[in-house]
């Protein structure tokens, strides 16, 4: 299920993840524009990417915690080589955003020319459909 | 318990080839098997311990094993830790040796990227791994993963291209004395600097060649090397670190080798300024410069300068460095940079090195691996290796 309005058409190829029983409630949130890490119930620490363990003090109690989907380029690259589903889709932003809660995700920046990128640039979340029940949260100039 | 001096390279063989169209993995498996024995004196039904990583075809250790012939085998050990896996398997080698579970242990790799594009050896599965969701539908290639690490390292210490680029002049400089090397035409900077960007900041240039190939190495023990003919090559010391993603506070400027190079050169007893020569993977420009600061050849993020004043030049620079051309200029059998670095370290110790880049009174070297991607997760290795008299 989708919603309009956040879901956005993805100008690059949005290949679908594999999804499994411990990864379903991430990707089930992305198809509704909802961007989830998980957090330990015991030390409190963000874990990302997310899983049904803490790694910092192995704690099996985890839960899922929406945040906000503001963060900042903490490095990129404009790649002209993609390989895979990306291979011919002309040069696009590979990039890692700290997100404003601290933890450093891979992703991708979009709506921005590669003129106009910085380490350090502000940026949020936007979604991009996989057509396969889930989204793949990019970052744009915030 | 430390493996200083309890084992000895005995044998060491780099694949001749750059391009084997005719030929299966496993063949070339078995050629430089066989050269490294002749290599050390040795034979297959002398060899009682096998290592190998993802390149080798099959199960795990066990079909080379028995495609090689390997009839006397009581150690098995199939790390798998990409490109430095090699200099893994030496370091558990002379672990294994020094405690007494074997005595010749042979070490292979082969692999046809250049003939057989696009092929994943069969012990390397990445889409199965637990993060694969989360990274790979983002479009992350090789070069790509180091670009992310390069721009970070420019954007922390002022790094710049041309910087980069000095470390492929320098390897092309020593490449044009080996006449097998894949790359032989010496570069400039600004030839670096003009050619294609691949995946800003790195270019085509700053990237190593693709190529068919192999290479393999005979550890053993001190005994076994007393009664051998060739001249031998001390294992002195040897770290090992995985660098890690850590849970979200990925670090894109600093490698595993900043504990697996202290681990090495504290097990061997030596400092820096011990080392003679350097054997330094260099998948990309960005890999030599993180490994000189991390193993603390310098100051972290002074790299750039260090590799721009020729520190890396043979035979006379501060840190003579990848003396057969490296991964940049000369070799990269199956994307794998990690056994060619100790088989360079070999020939310098031996003195058997290209005269032009030899050392010279090489007696101490370090070779230093990184498997895996600087921008995600990598596994480093250190070796300290010694003259036969060190």
């Amino acid at each position: 299920m989708t919603a309009p309005g956040i879901l956005r058409p993805a100008p690059l190829p949005a290949p679908a993840p594999p999804v499994n029983a411990e990864t379903k409630p991430y990707w089930d949130a992305t198809a509704r524009g909802q961007l989830l890490v998980t957090q330990c119930a015991d030390c409190q620490a963000l874990i990302w990417y997310p899983r049904a363990h803490c790694p910092d003090c192995a704690s099996p109690r985890t839960r899922w915690l929406p945040v906000s989907g503001r963060g900042h380029v903490y490095s990129y690259t404009v790649n002209y080589r993609g390989e895979g589903p990306y291979q011919g889709c002309g040069p696009y932003v590979l990039a890692y955003v700290e997100l404003d809660e601290g933890p450093r995700m891979m992703t991708n920046i979009v709506e921005a020319g590669p003129e106009a990128l910085q380490v350090g640039m502000p940026v949020e979340v936007v979604f991009h459909d996989t057509g396969e029940g889930s989204a793949l949260p990019r970052f744009r100039p915030a | 318990m430390s493996i200083r001096g309890k084992a000895h390279i005995a044998g060491a063989h780099e694949h001749p080839d750059r391009k084997i169209p005719d030929k299966s993995i496993a063949q070339v498996h078995a050629e430089v098997a066989i050269g490294a024995l002749n290599d050390a004196g040795l034979t297959m039904r002398d060899v009682d311990a096998y290592f190998c990583a993802g390149d080798a075809p099959g199960f795990g250790p066990v079909s080379m094993a028995d495609y090689l012939g390997l009839r006397n085998l009581r150690y098995l050990d199939s790390t798998e830790t990409g490109g430095s896996s090699y200099l893994t398997h030496v370091g558990h080698a002379a672990a294994a040796i020094a405690a007494g579970k074997c005595r010749v242990a042979l070490i292979t790799l082969a692999g046809l990227p250049r003939s057989q594009p696009g092929q994943r050896p069969d012990g390397v599965r990445r889409s199965a791994a637990p993060e694969a969701g989360f990274e790979s539908v983002f479009g992350p290639t090789t070069v790509s993963m180091y670009a992310l690490a390069a721009r970070r390292h420019m954007h922390e210490f002022g790094t710049t291209s041309a910087q980069l680029a000095a470390i492929k002049v320098a390897a092309s400089q020593h490449a044009q004395h080996n006449p097998r090397a894949m790359l032989p035409v010496p570069v400039t900077v600004e030839e670096v600097l003009d050619s294609p960007m691949i995946s800003d900041p790195l270019h085509r240039l700053d990237c190593c060649v693709i190529t068919d190939g192999g290479g393999a190495l005979v550890v053993v023990a001190p005994e076994v090397a007393a009664g051998l003919p060739r001249q031998t090559v001390k294992v002195l010391g040897h770290g090992e670190s995985p660098k890690l993603a850590d849970n979200g506070r990925i670090d894109l400027t600093r490698t595993g080798a900043v504990w697996s190079g202290p681990r090495a050169l504290e097990e061997a007893g030596v400092t820096h300024a011990d080392i003679d020569y350097a054997s330094i993977y260099d998948s990309f420009t960005i890999t030599v410069l993180q490994a000189i600061e991390d193993l603390g050849f310098c100051d972290k993020g002074k790299g750039g300068g260090f590799v721009a004043d020729g520190s890396l030049l043979a035979p006379h620079g501060r840190l003579p460095f990848n003396t057969d051309g490296g991964g940049l200029c000369n070799n990269h059998p199956a994307n794998r940079g990690g056994m060619t670095k100790v088989i360079e370290a070999v020939r310098q110790l031996r003195g058997e090195a290209s005269a032009a880049v030899q050392v010279p009174d090489c007696e101490l070297a370090l070779a230093h691996g990184n498997g895996g991607s600087l921008g995600t997760r990598s596994a480093a290795a250190t070796l300290i290796l010694g003259r036969e008299d060190a």
